[in-house]
């Protein structure tokens, strides 16, 4: 079994559009979204969800009024200004550190575990797929994409799956380091812009930190051929395959739009590229 | 007035509103707050005057005092501590785990022996700079360091409420959006009109509303994809402050790192026009209160 992340360091590079249509060619395999906090997968892949469970994740402070002598103990001990003048729980501020219910000599204050999510196995026409909701203004990103990562392994190993296919996050952060962790294989798509390449830079950074072996594709990279070059002059300089370029294409906004993989909506030179890319990876 | 600029989907041209609503207005204090992958300065190309490192406090035990009791590992909420008991004569031991510690200070204050003091751990740097009269901010995050709302905050402590401040704020819908959003006056969420777009537009609104900040919406490319954006703006009474046409042509110049405005000075009016829309529904919401 062979684990491949995608991610892109910037946003909408067209990650996601180039996972989906993955999932169009692969076979044997599984998908997992692991962009818990953006989810975008669902709307190319039309999951029929066949499992369904919570996340509970973190804790949140809970002051009791009735017990609270307010006298401003656990205030002064957080860390996250969490704790409002009225001695009540600013929720998006706490940390759930629970410092303030060790110190309130009054026992006012308890802990309650949080409802982070949901995390879901689906079937779809391309196979299963496991997939996320982290709840709106959650944290702990991270440890639902460690979850699902762990059951689309599973499922995998069960299944004798060949790959899992995994669409990253954004950024560098907590839950991309858990999408990127014991993958086989990480596949960076970025854009021709400096922007793109900055990001890039900073993602590759963290890929080869932890020893991951990284392809790079370039989206729409006629957009700014000078900008393609310095990207893969860059990646030559790191040992890095460039493995595709993706030309810039109305018809994949069109593809999306209708809810559909660039590979089925129709027979392009997007299309193609990302077969080759595609070929490429295995 | 504290203007942020977030998406719930990357990409979407979140960084190129902001550059360009700082650049068409004076008075402005520009604070990116994307501090896993900064990238006004790119735009804004201002000049650096100084730079801090950011640091968050971190445990250190000071095992000549440590009894090895356990309360340390006990109340850590994050299980950023172990701690090992001695047996046979043999000296136990304290483990911390800083990449997991979030800085609460719980164990140094419970800790019964007064075993633990904070030392600090580099988690990324903040610069500060100038560009012509616009001050300028951003915090960047260490390469391998996993949590970023430390540095959002510290970046945040930097805000200057007597100028106009612009915060870039970090994608998506959870600890980082939240922690560079809050205390905003307003919040303008940049989209695009495709089912992505749509689909992340909807959870960030869950957002905003949960944080009860006023907010509006930019369309960008708003002529490729479909009108799905703007119709559920509508139903939703939804203020679409400005809609931005695709054009290679700014795609190329944001590609090179130029600003539209700096390419297209029309744009400057669009930009300021974007403001005055803001202030007038600050001011319409603040009446109705
Ligand atoms: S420490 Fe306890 S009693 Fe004191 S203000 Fe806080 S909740 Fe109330
Ligand atoms: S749990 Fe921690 S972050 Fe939350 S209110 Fe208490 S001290 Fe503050
Ligand atoms: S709480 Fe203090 S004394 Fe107890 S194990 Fe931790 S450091 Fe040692
Ligand atoms: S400071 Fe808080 S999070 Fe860090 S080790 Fe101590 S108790 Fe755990």
């Amino acid at each position: 079994m062979k684990q491949i992340a995608v991610i892109s360091g910037k946003g909408g590079t067209g990650k996601t559009v180039v996972t989906g249509s993955f999932a169009a060619l692969a076979k044997n395999k599984v998908m997992v979204d692991c962009d818990v906090d953006a989810a975008d997968l669902h709307l190319l892949l039309h999951p029929e969800v066949k499992e369904r469970h919570e996340f509970r994740s973190g804790q949140t402070a809970v002051i009791d009024k009735k017990l609270c002598k307010k006298c401003g103990k656990c205030a002064s001990v957080c860390r996250f200004g969490a704790i409002k003048s009225d001695y009540t729980i600013e929720r998006f501020s706490c940390e759930g550190c629970a410092l303030c219910s060790h110190i309130c000599p009054r026992g006012a204050i308890r802990m309650e575990e949080n409802v982070a999510g949901e995390w879901f196995v689906s079937d779809t026409q391309y196979g299963p797929f496991v997939h996320a909701k982290l709840g709106i203004a959650e944290e702990n990103s991270g440890k639902l994409v460690a979850k699902i990562r762990q059951i689309a392994k599973e499922l995998a190993q069960k299944q004798n799956l060949e790959y899992v296919i995994i669409d990253g996050p954004p950024g560098i952060g907590c839950p991309v380091i858990a999408s990127l962790s014991g993958v086989d294989c990480a596949l960076v798509v970025t854009e021709p812009t400096l922007s793109g390449l900055h990001d890039a830079k900073r993602v590759m950074e963290v890929v080869t930190y932890f020893n991951i072996p990284i392809k790079l594709v370039v989206n729409k990279y006629d957009l700014n051929p000078l900008m393609t070059g310095k990207i893969e002059e860059f990646c030559r300089s790191l040992n890095v395959p460039v493995i595709g370029k993706i030309a810039f294409d109305k018809t994949v906004v069109k593809a999306l739009v209708e809810g559909t993989t660039v590979i089925e909506y129709a027979e392009c030179a997007a299309s193609n590229e990302v077969k080759k890319i595609w070929e490429d990876l295995q | 007035m504290i203007i942020s600029v977030a998406s719930g989907k990357g990409g979407t041209g979140k960084t190129t509103v902001a550059v360009n609503l700082a650049l068409s207005l004076k008075n402005i204090q520009f604070i990116d707050c994307d501090v896993e992958e900064p990238n006004a300065h790119i735009f804004l190309k201002p000049r650096i005057a100084g730079e801090k490192k950011a640091n968050i406090p971190v445990p250190e035990v000071d095992e000549a005092k440590c009894t090895y009791c356990g309360k340390c590992r006990e109340v850590c909420a994050y299980h950023a501590i172990a701690v090992l008991p001695g047996s046979d004569g043999k000296k136990g031991s304290v483990l911390i785990f800083p990449h997991l510690c979030h800085g609460c200070g719980a164990c140094s204050l419970l800790c019964p022996q007064g075993a633990i003091k904070e030392v600090n751990k580099e988690i990324g740097a903040i610069e500060i700079g100038e560009k012509g009269n616009m001050q300028f901010i951003h915090g960047r995050l260490n390469i391998g360091e996993a949590m970023s709302p430390p540095l959002i905050r510290q970046v945040k402590e930097y805000i200057n409420s007597t100028r106009i401040v612009i915060i870039d704020a970090p994608p998506g819908t959870s600890c980082p959006v939240i922690t560079a959003v809050k205390e905003s006056d307003f919040c303008m969420l940049v989209t695009e009109p495709t089912p992505f777009g749509l689909n992340d537009l909807i959870l960030a609104v869950e957002v905003l509303r949960k944080l009860q900040i006023p907010f509006g919406v930019v369309i960008n490319r708003s002529d490729i994809g479909d009108g799905k954006v703007e119709d559920y703006c509508a139903n939703e009474h939804i203020p679409v402050l400005m809609k931005i046409p695709f054009s290679r042509e700014i795609a190329v110049s944001y590609s090179e790192g130029v600003p539209i405005v700096e390419k297209d000075a029309s744009y400057q009016d669009k930009f300021i026009n974007l403001y005055l829309n803001i202030c007038g529904i600050k001011n319409e919401a603040n009446s109705r209160h």
